[in-house]
C-alpha cells in the first residue's frame, strides 16, 4: 500500500516554470503552472503537442535534459524535486513517483526477462536476495493480471503483447509502492482494444493501491474513462482545473470547449453519408477498385512461411466513393492501401486498380496510371524532402508527369493548390520543418491531389496530429472530397474518424475482412462480435455515459 | 489569414557548412572548433604562399654565396638549419605543405565521386550489386591501408618520382584505401533514406528511379560527409607521410615531402642533430591535429545530443511568439516546440 492516506496530497506543483535553450533560442515550455494531485486520485493533464504536459510530468521524477532551466517547485512529501541532491533524487525514484511511458516496447529492455526488470528496481532500493526479488516480481506481475505469471517471469518482453507489455511497464512501476505514478500516454502506442484493459489496471492501482495518478494523455474519451480530476494545458499554462464531470458538462475556458468540440464522434457522418449517397446515384458509377480474395503476404527467411498480412479480401470501390478501412495494428490495413498504390506486391488473388491488375504486373506498366492516384502518408514529417521547398514538393508530381518543366514553371498551380487546402501562398517558400503538422498535413494533400486524381489513397493521414488540428485536416479533406469528386481509400484505426468520411466502412481483423457495410449498418447494428468489441472499447468523451459503456464492454468481453 | 509574416531565413553567409557551426557552437566545443581552424588555416595560407614565404626552393642545395652546409644547426642564414643532404629544412618544411594539400585534394576528389556514386547506386538499387560491392569494399577494408597504398603506389608510380608522378601515386592509393569508406556511409544513408515516406512518396508520384536517387536521396544522404572528408583528410596527410617515411615518396628533386625528410633525418637523431627530424614532425602533428580538430567539432556539433549550448536564461522569447500562425524562428529546432494550427483562422 502506499504510504500515504487517502486526500493526503501526493505531489505539489508550485509555479513551475521550464526553459528549453535551443538552437532557435530559449523556448518556455511551461510557464507558471501549479497543480496538485491526492493520493487515491487521478488527475488528467490534458493538451496538444506542444502544450508542456510532458514536461510537466517528467519535471516530477527530475528527468528533463540538460538544457532545461527550471524554476519553481516540485514538492513530493517535504522534497522539492528541482532542488533536492541527485542521490536523494534516485532514492525518490521508483519508491516515491514512478512513471509509465508511452511505448512500451522501447520502455523494457529487449535483452533482459521481464522478472529481471522488475528485480532491477527492487535491488536499487533495497536489499533482496535473488529470491526473494522474483517472488516479489511473480506477485506484482499476478497483481497486474499477467496469467501464468510464475513461468512468465523468465520470459523475454518480445513474448508479451502490447498490451501485456504495457502491464510489464505498470507492474514495475507499482512494485516498489509509489505514492504517485505519473502515466505519459500510457495507452497511445496500444490498440483501442486494448485501452480499456490497461485503463482499467490503472483504476486498480488507484483503488486497490491508494496511488495516486497523473495522466498525461491528448484523448478525451481517456480522460472521461479514468480521470477525478483535470487540468487543461495550453502554450504551457495551465488554463481550466475541473473535476471531470464539471469540465466535460460546462467547460469555461474557449480553449477547452474547442477542445471537445473537436473530439470526433460516432454517428456524426451519418447524415452527410446519405447525403452523398443520394447525390452520387443521380450519375453513373464506374468502379475504380476491385479486390477478389486478395491475399498479400511477406516472405520469410530461410524457407519459413511468410507472414499472410492479407488473407482472402473482396471489396470495391465506385467512383466519387470514400471506402473506409478500419482495423488495428497488424490488420493488414496498410498493406492493402500500399498495394493499391503499387508500393507492395500482391501474392494472390486479384486486385484491378483503374482497370489494371496488379497481380504480377511490373512497374512499367503502372506508372502511367500513377497520375490517377494519390496518396497521403501518416507522418507528415517524413512524407516530404526535408531539402526541398514546399512548393518543389507539391509540384513534384506535376514536373515527375510532364505537365510542367520545373518547379518554377509549376508555381501558378502550386499556389493554386495551396490555397485549395487553405494554406497561405507564401507557405510555399518554406522547408516543411518550418510547419506545423496540420499545414504539413495540409499540404500533402495538395500534393496528392495536384493532378486530380480519381483515386485517393489516405493512411491513415490525422493519426500523427491532434485532435484539434485532426478536425480540421478531416473536414477539408471532405470538403476536397466534395469538390474534386476523387474516390478515396481511408485507412483508420478510429472508427469515429471513419464514420465521419466514409461512405461505407470495411473492418479488417487478422487480414480477414469481417465486416463491410454502410456507416449505419456497420456502426449502428454490427454483426461481427470484433466489431462489436471495437465499438465498445472507443471511449467516448463523456464521463457518465462512459460509465455506462464500460460496463457494457466488460459484459462483452465476458461472453468471448 | 491575410497577412503572414515571412521567417527569418537564415541568411547564405550563416548557412555556409563552417561558418553556420561556428555560430552554433559554444565553450569548449567553440574552443576545439576555433584551435582547428587557426591551424588548418595557416597550413592552407603556408600552402598557397609557400613561394613568397621559404627563403629557398624545395631542392636548392646551393645560392650565390655557395653550396649549404650539410646539418647545419639553426642560425641566421638558415633558420631551422639544414638537412644531411644540404637542403633547408625551413624550406622544405613550408614547400611540404603544398604537396601535402595538393595530395588531400587530390585523393579526396578522386574518392568523394566514386565513392559517393557507388554507395547511392548500391544501396538504392540493392540485390547482387549491393552485395558484390559491399563485399568488395570490405575486403579492401580489411587490407592494412599502408600495405595496400605502398602496393598500389608501387604499381602506378612504377619508380617514377616526379611531382606529378608522385602526388598521384599517393592520392591514388589513398583513394582506394578512402572509396570504401565514402561508400559504406552513403550506402547506408541511402539504405535508411530509402525506406523513408519521402522516397515512397516519390515512387507514388511515379518518378523515375534516377530522379529518385538524385534528387531525393543524394542530398540527403551526404550530410555526414564534411565530416569524414576532414577526418579523412588528416589520414591522407599521414598515409602520404607513411609512404614518404618508407621510401615510396616523392624524391626530394621533385618535391618537398615531410615523410621522406623525417625518414632521411633517422641517422640524424641518435647524432643529437634534432632540428632535422622535429620541424617536419611538428608539421605533421600540427595539421592532422587541426584538420581532426575541425572534423571531431563539426561531428559533436551536427549531433544535436553531443551539442552543447548557452543555458536559457530564463527570459520567455516563446509565448508571444507561438500565436503567430505557422512557424517561426525556434521552429527550426529540435521540434521541442510544435505549435498550434491557427484553429481560428480559418479564411
Amino acid at each position: 500500500m502506499s504510504g500515504l492516506a487517502k486526500g493526503e496530497l501526493a505531489v505539489e506543483i508550485a509555479d513551475l516554470t521550464v526553459t528549453f535553450a535551443t538552437d532557435g533560442g530559449d523556448v518556455r515550455a511551461v510557464d507558471g503552472v501549479s497543480l496538485f494531485v491526492n493520493a487515491g486520485e487521478v488527475l488528467a493533464i490534458v493538451g496538444e503537442s506542444g502544450s508542456g504536459k510532458t514536461v510537466t510530468a517528467k519535471t516530477i521524477l527530475g528527468l528533463l535534459p540538460e538544457t532545461a532551466t527550471t524554476s519553481g517547485a516540485v514538492l513530493l512529501g517535504r522534497d522539492n524535486v528541482i532542488s533536492i541532491s541527485r542521490s536523494r533524487l534516485r532514492e525518490i525514484r521508483g519508491s516515491g513517483v514512478a512513471m509509465v511511458f508511452q511505448e512500451p516496447s522501447t520502455a523494457l529492455n529487449p535483452v533482459y526477462a521481464v522478472g529481471w526488470q522488475i528485480a532491477e528496481g527492487l535491488r536499487a532500493h533495497g536489499d533482496y536476495t535473488r529470491s526473494q526479488a522474483k517472488a516479489k516480481a511473480i506477485e506484482i506481475l499476478t497483481k497486474v493480471g499477467i496469467p501464468d505469471a510464475k513461468k512468465r517471469v523468465d520470459y523475454y518482453p518480445h513474448q508479451f503483447s502490447g498490451g501485456q507489455k504495457q502491464r510489464v511497464v505498470i507492474a514495475m512501476a507499482l512494485v516498489l509502492d509509489p505514492e504517485l505514478i505519473v502515466a505519459d500516454e500510457p495507452t497511445t502506442a496500444l490498440d483501442v482494444t486494448v485501452h480499456a484493459e490497461i485503463l482499467d489496471l490503472l483504476r486498480r492501482c488507484r483503488d486497490e493501491f491508494g496511488t495516486a495518478i497523473v495522466l498525461i494523455t491528448h484523448n478525451m474519451g481517456v480522460v472521461a474513462d479514468l480521470a477525478d480530476r483535470v487540468a487543461v494545458m495550453y502554450e504551457g499554462k495551465v488554463v481550466e482545473q475541473a473535476d471531470v464531470t464539471d469540465l466535460f458538462n460546462d467547460p469555461q475556458h474557449p480553449y477547452t470547449k474547442r477542445l471537445l468540440a473537436a473530439v470526433p464522434y460516432i454517428g456524426a457522418g451519418t447524415l452527410r453519408t446519405q447525403e452523398r449517397a443520394a447525390e452520387r446515384s443521380l450519375t453513373a458509377r464506374e468502379t475504380l477498385v476491385v479486390a477478389e480474395n486478395l491475399v498479400i503476404e511477406y516472405p520469410g527467411r530461410f524457407g519459413r512461411h511468410g507472414f499472410r498480412a492479407v488473407d482472402g479480401v473482396s471489396f470495391e470501390i465506385g467512383e466519387r466513393e470514400v471506402l473506409g478501412l478500419v482495423g488495428e495494428s497488424g490488420s493488414g490495413k496498410t498493406t492493402i492501401g500500399r498495394a493499391i498504390a503499387g508500393l507492395t506486391k500482391i501474392s494472390g488473388g486479384s486486385l484491378k486498380v483503374l482497370g489494371h491488375e496488379m497481380l504480377g504486373t511490373n512497374e512499367k506498366s503502372f506508372t502511367p496510371l500513377r497520375s490517377q492516384i494519390g496518396f497521403v502518408f501518416q507522418d507528415p514529417a517524413t512524407s516530404f524532402n526535408p531539402l526541398m521547398t514546399i512548393a518543389e514538393c507539391v509540384a513534384e508530381p506535376l514536373v515527375v508527369h510532364g505537365r510542367a518543366d520545373d518547379a518554377r514553371a509549376a508555381r501558378s498551380r502550386v499556389d493554386e493548390l495551396l490555397e485549395a487546402v487553405q494554406l497561405p501562398k507564401a507557405f510555399g517558400d518554406r522547408y516543411p520543418h518550418e510547419l506545423s503538422g496540420g499545414q504539413r498535413q495540409r499540404a500533402s494533400l495538395a500534393r496528392a491531389i495536384a493532378l486530380q486524381p480519381k483515386l485517393l489513397v489516405a493512411d491513415e493521414p490525422t493519426s500523427a496530429l491532434d485532435v484539434s488540428v485532426q478536425a480540421r485536416v478531416l473536414e477539408l479533406f471532405a470538403e476536397l472530397q466534395r469538390e474534386f469528386g476523387f474516390a478515396a481509400l481511408f485507412i483508420s484505426h478510429d472508427l469515429a474518424v471513419v464514420d465521419l468520411l466514409a461512405d461505407r466502412i470495411a473492418v479488417l481483423y487478422r487480414g480477414e475482412l469481417v465486416e463491410e457495410g454502410t456507416g449505419a449498418e456497420v456502426l449502428g447494428s454490427p454483426r461481427h462480435p470484433y466489431t462489436r468489441r471495437l465499438l465498445a472499447s472507443l471511449p467516448v468523451p463523456n464521463p457518465e455515459e462512459q460509465a455506462v459503456r464500460r460496463e457494457e464492454l466488460r459484459r462483452l468481453r465476458e461472453l468471448d | 489569414m491575410a497577412t503572414v509574416p515571412a521567417t527569418p531565413r537564415r541568411s547564405i553567409w550563416q548557412r555556409i557548412p563552417v561558418i553556420h557551426q561556428f555560430q552554433q557552437s559554444v565553450g569548449l566545443q567553440r574552443g576545439m572548433l576555433v584551435g582547428g581552424l587557426v591551424l588548418t588555416g595557416i597550413f592552407v595560407l603556408t600552402a598557397a604562399f609557400a613561394s613568397l614565404l621559404a627563403p629557398y626552393g624545395f631542392s636548392q642545395l646551393k645560392d650565390a654565396s655557395g653550396a649549404f652546409d650539410a646539418q647545419q644547426p639553426p642560425s641566421a642564414k638558415h633558420l631551422l638549419g639544414t638537412t644531411v643532404g644540404g637542403y633547408d629544412v625551413l624550406s622544405r618544411v613550408i614547400w611540404g605543405s603544398q604537396t601535402a594539400i595538393l595530395v588531400i585534394v587530390v585523393s579526396i576528389v578522386l574518392s568523394i565521386f566514386a565513392g559517393v556514386l557507388l554507395g547511392l547506386v548500391s544501396g538504392y538499387i540493392g540485390g547482387w550489386l549491393d552485395r558484390v560491392l559491399v563485399v568488395v569494399c570490405d575486403a579492401i577494408y580489411a587490407f592494412p591501408t599502408l600495405l595496400l597504398a605502398i602496393v598500389m603506389s608501387i604499381v602506378i608510380s612504377g619508380g617514377q618520382s616526379n611531382l606529378l608522378g608522385g602526388i598521384f601515386s599517393a592520392a591514388i592509393s589513398i583513394t582506394v584505401v578512402f572509396i570504401p569508406q565514402y561508400f559504406r556511409v552513403v550506402r547506408a544513408e541511402t539504405v535508411r533514406i530509402k525506406s523513408e515516406a519521402f522516397v515512397e512518396s516519390a515512387k507514388v508520384l511515379g518518378a523515375s528511379r534516377g530522379r529518385i536517387m538524385f534528387r531525393h536521396i543524394l542530398r540527403n544522404a551526404t550530410r555526414t560527409l564534411p565530416l569524414i572528408f576532414t577526418l579523412n583528410a588528416s589520414e591522407a596527410i599521414l598515409t602520404l607521410a607513411g609512404l614518404g617515411f618508407l621510401g615510396f615518396g616523392i624524391e626530394p628533386t621533385s618535391a618537398a615531402e615531410w615523410g621522406y625528410d623525417l625518414n632521411k633525418a633517422i641517422s640524424d637523431v641518435t647524432s643529437g642533430i634534432w632540428w632535422t627530424s622535429v620541424f617536419p614532425g611538428v608539421a605533421i602533428v600540427l595539421v592532422v591535429l587541426g584538420i581532426t580538430l575541425v572534423g571531431e567539432s563539426l561531428n559533436d556539433l551536427a549531433d544535436p545530443r553531443l551539442r552543447t549550448r548557452r543555458r536559457a536564461i530564463g527570459i520567455p522569447t516563446m509565448g508571444t511568439e507561438s500565436i503567430v500562425p505557422g512557424g517561426s524562428p525556434s521552429a527550426l529546432g529540435i521540434g521541442a516546440v510544435a505549435r498550434i494550427d491557427e484553429p481560428e483562422a480559418r479564411s
